[in-house]
């Protein structure tokens, strides 16, 4: 870990690396947070997945597969929230479909583009170690854009993450509402992915802010828990993979899996000691 | 449209897909009016008051909710579910979730003003749950959130309010006293009450609406055996209440 230190302080790739980490830390916090008091998990995972389709695209056609990630993933945000308005019954499926098709399209894309196939792998698993100068600049601004919706629509977008059926009934514009939530959702993902790729994109979305709910009470402080715990995981994995020379963004989503598993087995744990029940379940009155 | 109805119902029918639920309902409500609805499940009662608040679009009929249609009208009425529509392991304190009330009013953007938080804070006292505050709502007993939810619609300051058995999911003790509270109330609001209990809800209410696919009042006198017996198809216990 001290070689961690030293590197750290003589070698620019690995700050941006840190910095990277960081500024991907704000967005799962805050996103994340949504994502897990909403339980619309699964709807940011088919978000995250059809991004390759768009990068694939992007590549094939010469553009910057960073801005096609988030053409794409503003569109995957809009479909899904679509398929979810629409034909609720059989979200679950179309999800899956949509997921899976957008995965495809992008791995065609990307198979039938002249050049080096080791961007598929940098895409679906991040390559947070060879992270540009203007993609910090972009996550920057996904950032500020984030940080500004939410701090101005907070009322509104909680009670549409908490009650849509009152939201609907005191005027609010639910629709609009949720789309710009998952909106917001598709913004995060194309901020993770030069940190964990696509394939842990929802671990990273999601982990912190879970564990971050067990302890936080409130949504705004469930929100800033997730943050610091995010830069953690991301700092602590960048750490420890480097030694070794492991993939960072794997690394990071492992201590942030052990970390929910220990945080769940604290939380039961504590609940226990306070309650003083037996473990097994007895009846009430 | 007859001013001096806040709510009035038209030959309004309503169907999920081929299957009536409603069918030809006319129903006025004066300013004021206590008005309780009750029915055997399945009879439509839910659907009435979704109707009402604009939730739902009749398939034929018209609706006009204090003179506008029930979409535009739902800002300026407190509703009261019979269950909640949110997780109730949500992270939010009991006054976050009556502030929910105040939306709808005013800004969009931004925080809550000082007046929303007068507004909460009253209302909670109204409801006798304004020790409960800062807790959060998972820790909260069924009876308690069911004020949470009663203060929560107040805090729109509506001009009438609608509950959907309020008292289904507690005890009998504390029946009464929501009852008491809605009495006091209605000295400003129109209030509509759905409850399965017509025994004891005639105690409080001027009228009865009694929906089973159509819609009968009666004026709350009137309820005998009777009417019991055609509302719900068969003799159903009746529980004298003393009061």
């Amino acid at each position: 870990m001290g070689e961690f230190g030293t590197a750290l302080l003589t070698h620019g790739f690995l700050q941006a690396a840190l910095l990277a980490g960081l500024l991907a830390s704000v967005g799962c916090g805050i996103a994340g947070t949504y994502v897990v008091v909403k339980r619309i998990g699964f709807l940011a995972g088919g978000i995250a997945h059809a991004v390759l389709g768009g990068m694939g695209a992007a590549l094939y056609f010469g553009v910057d597969p960073m801005r096609g990630a988030l053409v794409a993933a503003l569109a995957a945000a809009l479909v899904v929230g679509w398929i979810t308005l629409r034909f609720r019954e059989h979200e679950d499926t179309l999800i899956s479909a949509f997921w899976a098709v957008g995965m495809a399209i992008g791995v065609l894309f990307i198979a039938r583009t002249p050049g080096y196939a080791v961007d598929l792998m940098s895409y679906l698993f991040g390559n947070i170690l060879l992270v540009p100068r203007e993609d910090l600049w972009l996550m920057a601004g996904l950032d500020a854009v984030l940080l500004l919706t939410v701090a101005v629509l907070r009322r509104p977008l909680l009670a549409v993450a908490f009650d849509e059926e009152f939201a609907r009934l005191r005027g609010l514009p639910v629709t609009l509402l949720y789309l710009l939530l998952l909106c917001l959702v598709a913004l995060t993902v194309v901020l993770l992915i030069r940190v964990v790729g696509l394939i842990l994109v929802i671990a990273l979305l999601t982990l912190p802010a879970a564990i971050a709910a067990q302890h936080a009470t409130t949504l705004g402080r469930i929100m800033v828990l997730a943050v610091v715990l995010g830069s953690l995981f991301t700092t602590g994995g960048l750490a420890l993979s480097y030694g070794p020379d492991l993939p960072a963004g794997a690394t990071m989503i492992l201590l942030a899996g052990v970390a929910y598993l220990v945080s769940t087995v604290l939380q039961r744990w504590l609940q226990r000691r306070r309650t003083h029940v037996p473990a097994t379940t007895g009846g009430g009155t | 449209m007859s001013s001096g109805t806040v709510i009035e119902l038209r030959g309004v029918s309503f169907a999920y897909g081929a299957v009536p639920v409603l069918e030809h309902v006319d129903l006025a409500v004066p300013p004021g009016e206590f008005l309780g609805i009750v029915g055997p499940n399945a009879g439509g009662k839910s659907t009435l008051l979704k109707l009402i608040l604009g939730l739902l679009e009749p398939t034929a009929g018209t609706i006009r909710v204090l003179g506008r249609g029930a979409r535009a009208a739902s800002r300026e009425i407190g509703y009261v579910p019979q269950y909640p529509a949110f997780a109730r392991d949500f992270p939010l304190t009991v006054e976050q979730v009556v502030l929910t009330g105040r939306l709808g009013r005013g800004r969009l953007l931004g925080g809550y003003r000082a007046e929303d938080r007068e507004m909460a804070r009253w209302v909670m006292t109204q409801t006798e749950i304004a020790d409960l505050a800062q807790r959060r709502i998972a820790t909260l007993s069924g009876g308690q959130l069911q004020r949470v939810l009663v203060a929560r619609a107040l805090a729109c300051e509506p001009q009438i309010l609608i509950l959907d058995e309020p008292t289904a999911n507690i005890d009998l003790r504390v029946e009464s006293d929501i009852f008491d509270l809605l009495r006091a109330l209605n000295r400003h609001m129109t209030i509509l009450v759905v409850s399965h209990d017509v025994a004891f809800i005639s105690a409080y209410v001027q009228r009865v609406a009694c929906v089973n696919r159509t819609l009968l009042c009666h004026a709350t006198e009137a309820i005998d055996g009777q009417v019991i017996h055609d509302l719900y198809g068969g003799d159903v216990r009746r529980v004298a209440h003393a009061h």
